[in-house]
């Protein structure tokens, strides 16, 4: 805003004068700050928190700890029960993901690109998905997962996520793969190229952005699904880490230098990764809701 | 000749016509196209079908038993779930708290997240860190963050028990208080989402055409003025959009809420979610909780009809 007000004559512009610019940048930092403080206290302190004794905790949860207590984090970095936590949860988020990608993208493409009759009704069938969360249907859910033997497996989780995730991701993957231009298919079809591989030599390689997409919105929905693998799994070894993380805040109660240094080495994937990748994460993640 | 020759040229040309039209519309060149329906449909429907549309309308049917999960639902009772659901106090509690959820979601959060946003959008230094720090507790897991804050909040360990040391006063023990437990809870729900929605205004304002602003500013118009008469009218559908993310969001609010208070005390923060998990899940009352689904499911469809209705009409 101020690059353009610069560009205008000096009588039009009443909001600023140097000083007046000066006092809203002022102004704008200060009250930035002021939120990035409120969001990043309690992460920061939580991450000291896991080196520090319990004691001072107590007397000091703001600064750094009177002494780094290195065996905290340790401790849990060799416990198995940590490393089979983010295992069971990257598996599951690898087969929701490579799940959701498969099955949404060949409705997709059929919806996107085969005329039969019924299409358009079919569409709005898995559009229905959208509007109604896991919990309305929870419990029936879990009967289903558990007539079906799949009860305490990854599996039962795993076909859940997909299910719930098909309505966004079919709908996103369509509105991509319609806007593959008709020359395209008109050439292949001449050329004697069936349906099923034009879907696999044309339109996927030429989807990548949305595959990125979907693969992303899907797999960050697994890793930090929480409601689904509560209800589903019951041995504390097919845990992912949402449900392990509730389960050791359980048992260590009040031990809380060690909860936050749990917390702190389960949710370090998530930040790594997040700022590795954020322009995707943060299209993926955006851009799956506004076109919704 | 010339017209025999018109008259041949302008009839075949209507014959290529007559004989397109029908290609184009009903039998389109290409393949055959049962492979592909038979291979790529099935397993997304299957899925579909058998983990969303059938649990959903189970929950209809059991919902007029009483049911705890084994054998086959037999006591038909009709709508005395209902009937027992809407006399519940903690359900009661869940339905209010979840109105105070949407309501602070839509005054406080989205306005807040809109500010952030326009204050983003100035092209200062520092922007995109800020813009990273503000979206960071969104990708958070739920139950990291309402961890996190468990401890923020804790009388003992807390930052709220250093700050109110710091000042000499008792700390209170915000998450015991049934008072102030699901003010606490707020707090979370916008310290966690507002980065979301902040990020789908930055995509509005982004889309803004500049040089209207840039007119509003030959006219003198200042700067609330520009924002209230050109940005904020631009901005009408991510406004919407935002609220109705803030609507359903709250309705399944539930990772949050469970390492924080898992719905206590006494019922105090319970919502549509909580009240579902731990009344008819934990105890495994399958006819009870599916009439609490059902419930959950009305207010979803009536809110998403009403809302594309009313607001999104023109979007």
């Amino acid at each position: 805003m101020t690059d353009t007000t610069a560009t205008l004559p000096p009588g039009n512009r009443n909001t600023s004068s140097p000083g007046s610019s000066f006092v809203r940048t002022l102004y704008t930092y200060a009250a930035l700050f002021l939120v990035a403080s409120i969001v990043l206290i309690p992460l920061v302190t939580t991450a000291l928190g896991g080196f520090k004794t319990l004691g001072d905790l107590r007397t000091n949860p703001f600064g750094l700890p009177a002494e780094w207590q290195w065996a905290n984090y340790l401790e849990i970095l060799f416990s198995e029960r940590y490393w089979r936590m983010l295992w069971n949860s990257l598996v599951i988020g690898f087969w929701t993901t490579f799940l959701t990608l498969a099955v949404a993208a060949m409705a997709a493409f059929t919806l996107a690109h085969v005329r039969f009759f019924g299409s358009g009704y079919l569409l709005n069938y898995f559009l229905l998905g959208l509007m109604f969360p896991v919990a309305t249907a929870i419990l029936p859910l879990f009967i289903r997962v558990r007539d079906l033997g799949l009860l305490d497996s990854y599996w039962g989780v795993v076909l859940p996520q997909v299910a719930f995730g098909l309505g966004m991701s079919i709908l996103l993957m369509r509105n991509f793969f319609r806007n593959v231009p008709n020359e395209l298919f008109d050439a292949a079809f001449v050329d004697g190229c069936g349906y099923i591989r034009f879907f696999w030599a044309v339109t996927l390689p030429l989807s990548r952005p949305i595959i990125a997409t979907v693969g992303i919105v899907a797999f960050v929905q697994s890793w930090n699904n929480y409601i689904i693998p509560l209800i589903m799994l019951t041995s504390e070894s097919n845990y992912p880490w949402p449900l392990g993380i509730m389960s050791y805040r359980g048992e260590y109660g009040t031990a809380w230098q060690m909860i936050l240094a749990f917390i702190t080495l389960t949710i370090l994937p998530t930040v790594i990764v997040f700022f590795a990748a954020q322009k995707h994460i943060i299209a993926g993640l955006t851009s799956g809701a506004v076109k919704g | 000749m010339t017209t025999a020759l018109q008259n041949w040229a302008s009839s075949a040309r209507r014959k290529i016509k007559e004989n397109a039209r029908p290609i184009r519309r009903e039998e389109p060149i290409g393949p055959a196209r049962w492979p592909v329906l038979v291979l790529f449909m099935p397993p997304a429907l299957l899925l579909f079908t058998i983990f969303v549309i059938l649990p959903i309308g189970e929950a209809a049917w059991y919902s007029v038993f009483n049911w705890n999960g084994y054998g086959r639902p037999e006591e038909f009772v009709g709508l005395r779930n209902f009937e027992v659901l809407f006399r519940n106090n903690a359900f009661r509690q869940a339905l209010q708290n979840t109105g105070l959820i949407m309501l602070v979601s839509i005054i406080i959060q989205v306005p807040l997240a809109l500010w952030l946003a326009m204050l983003l959008a100035r092209k200062i230094p520092g922007v995109v860190g800020f813009r990273l720090i503000f979206f960071l507790p969104y990708v958070l897991a739920d139950v990291a963050a309402g961890l996190i804050w468990r401890f923020v909040y804790d009388g003992d360990f807390g930052l709220f028990a250093a700050i109110f040391g710091f000042f000499g006063m008792e700390t209170p023990y915000v998450l015991a208080d049934r008072n102030v437990a699901i003010y606490a809870v707020l707090a979370v729900v916008v310290w966690k989402y507002f980065g979301f929605h902040m990020m789908l205004f930055i995509a509005g304002l982004q889309a803004i055409d500049k040089h209207l602003l840039e007119a509003a500013d030959i006219d003198g118009a200042s700067g609330w003025q520009k924002f209230r008469y050109v940005t904020l009218p631009l901005l009408g559908p991510t406004v919407r959009l935002s609220i109705f993310f803030a609507v359903i969001g709250s309705l399944q609010l539930f990772d949050v809420v469970m390492p924080l208070t898992g719905g206590g005390p006494s019922n105090s923060t319970e919502t549509l979610v909580t009240f579902l998990y731990s009344y008819g899940v934990m105890r495994m009352q399958v006819g009870f909780g599916s009439a609490a689904g059902v419930v959950l499911f009305v207010i979803c469809v009536v809110l998403a009809f009403t809302y594309k209705r009313v607001l999104m009409r023109n979007d």
